[in-house]
């Protein structure tokens, strides 16, 4: 379904982010990427749908190659794949039943977006989702009336009203209490095993991990160092992951974030041009 | 001292150098008062200045007490003014937004060369007080309504202009991030990305831009465009102070009222 081929990423300030990473996601499998922070796990799935540019590699979905794609092939090819975000990312001045549409984004008309006025299979359809993460009632409040747990709820729902071959997930529970984040992450599994859908879920909980997740991938300093069963994670795997005790790793992790974005940013001024 | 410490025992805030120097600025400063004092007093008539109280007093004297009759005549004028800044606000708002797209950094299509451009636009609209505006669009465009809401627009145009900008440049990356991962296209980013997070600041900005619109909109009938600057002016002319009374509280009222309608409504959307 998915297929990495040595994917590399390098930074304009010359860090090295990824390289030479190849991997292969069949359908229906949930795949967990855990790492130190810093290890280019955001990085990893940035580059798959191209919010980050790979610098090397070949990503591809199906039969289509994600890197070489044009803006407009690419912004037809990124609703196949669904993201969810850490920090939910929804835009908070919007309805939830909004946030939820703007997963339809790609398929509608600028007039259509901008007037809300969906085709009707698109509305029972994000009706049908918000049912389904149990927030139907919620659908015209404010996305920032919400709590994490329902915020993030809404942003599975938005990534799945795209109808997606694929889910994206950066560190989905990361900004939520132990008790919701077992229930998103049940809430997700369940999801994607009902539709056969595979994922990549960035995760630092490794516990969480090897409850949830089919196949545990280690990354370190950009490369795979492990990929196996959640049972195979010992206490030796764990060390070649993640060191003995790595105490820069944070302060680097903070540092990939801001590339990042920084990266983000240029390229939203690419894209306006 | 009881204990022998290696650290020193004496602190200061300032070392001696720091002092003296401080001690000279001061002097400097001093020395440069004195000097300006005497620039600006010699053409100074002492004799004027010291009847400056009398005739203080004359003046507010003539000025009371108001004659309230004149009020009815102002209505219109006052109406006139209002539409001014409303209009004015408008104009310069639907002006202003175009540029602060331009302007913002994550949102210009063209760093290099129209980002600038709209940098300039917004300074260029900034630097020229609405007086001056008026001034020029009285001259070019004829006296009357029409060149005070033009000049109260170009006004505003940097105001919000700039305010607007720094909004936009200041959302949520996230949130635009995730809009672009559903393959919305850049019109579509933007009316769902940016613009629900920019849209507080955004009447907030108008808001205040017509609360001092209402207040520079009082002045521009004396440089001859409409509202009730012009009944100022004519009451100036004929030296009718007690009109001048009742045409400054009502504008005091008019600012009153706008500063309070424009807190109601900033409350409102915050």
């Amino acid at each position: 379904m998915l297929r990495i081929e040595h994917l590399s990423k390098t930074y304009r300030t010359g860090d090295t982010a990824l390289s030479d990473v190849s991997l292969e996601v069949p359908k229906g499998q949930i795949l967990g990427l855990i790492g130190p922070s810093g290890a280019g796990k955001s990085t990893l799935i940035r580059c798959i749908n191209r919010l980050v540019e790979p610098s090397a590699g070949a990503v591809w979905l199906g039969d289509v190659n994600l890197v070489t794609l044009g803006k407009a092939e690419l912004r037809r090819q990124r609703r196949r794949i669904g993201m969810i975000f850490q920090e939910y990312a929804l835009v908070e001045r919007l309805t939830v039943m909004e946030n939820v549409l703007s997963g339809r984004l790609g398929y509608v008309s600028f007039w259509r977006s901008f007037t809300r006025r969906f085709p009707p299979q698109d509305i029972q359809r994000a009706f049908a989702l918000l049912d389904r993460v149990g927030l139907l009632d919620h659908a015209d409040k404010r996305a920032d009336a919400l709590s994490g747990g329902q915020r993030q709820r809404v942003g599975i729902a938005r990534a799945l009203a795209q109808d997606p071959e694929l889910l994206l997930v950066d560190e989905p529970t990361a900004s939520l209490d132990p008790k919701t984040s077992r229930q998103i992450m049940r809430l997700l599994t369940e999801i994607c095993a009902e539709r056969g859908l595979p994922a990549i879920v960035n995760i630092h909980d490794v516990p969480l991990a090897q409850q949830f997740m089919q196949r545990i991938v280690g990354l370190r300093a950009g490369r795979i160092v492990f990929d196996g069963p959640p049972e195979a994670l010992t206490h030796e795997v764990l060390t070649r992951i993640y060191g003995e005790e790595d105490w820069n790793a944070m302060k680097r992790g903070d540092e990939e974030q801001a590339r990042a974005e920084a990266e983000a940013r240029e390229r939203m001024e690419a894209l306006a041009q | 001292m009881t204990e022998i410490s290696h650290h020193s025992q004496v602190w200061s805030h300032r070392t001696p150098r720091t002092r003296l120097f401080m001690w000279v600025g001061w002097l400097a400063l001093v020395a440069l008062f004195v000097w300006c004092w005497q620039i600006m007093t010699r053409d100074t008539i002492w004799f004027f200045v010291a009847d400056a109280p009398r005739q203080a007093a004359d003046i507010a004297g003539r000025m009371v007490p108001p004659r309230w009759s004149y009020l009815g005549e102002l209505w219109l004028p006052l109406w006139d003014t209002i539409n001014i800044a409303t209009l004015g606000t408008i104009g310069g708002v639907i002006m202003a937004v175009p540029v602060a797209f331009l302007a913002a950094r994550n949102t210009t299509p063209s760093a290099r060369f129209l980002r600038p451009v709209a940098l300039f636009v917004i300074v260029a609209s900034r630097s020229i007080n609405s007086l001056i505006w008026a001034l020029l669009l009285v001259a070019i465009i004829g006296p009357g309504l029409l060149a005070g809401i033009v000049a109260i627009a170009l006004r505003s145009i940097g105001f919000v202009g700039k305010l607007l900008y720094e909004a936009i440049e200041e959302t949520d990356q996230s949130q635009i991030e995730a809009i672009e991962a559903t393959g919305a296209s850049p019109a579509q980013v933007l009316n769902y990305g940016i613009v629900p997070q920019i849209m507080p600041a955004f009447w907030g900005i108008t808001v205040f831009r017509w609360d001092i619109n209402i207040r520079e909109s009082t002045i521009l009938g004396l440089v001859g465009a409409g509202g009730i600057g012009l009944k100022l002016q004519a009451s100036l002319n004929v030296l009718a102070w007690s009109q001048v009374t009742v045409i400054l509280l009502l504008i005091l009222a008019t600012v009153v009222i706008s500063e309070w309608v424009s807190a109601r409504m900033r409350h409102a959307i915050i």
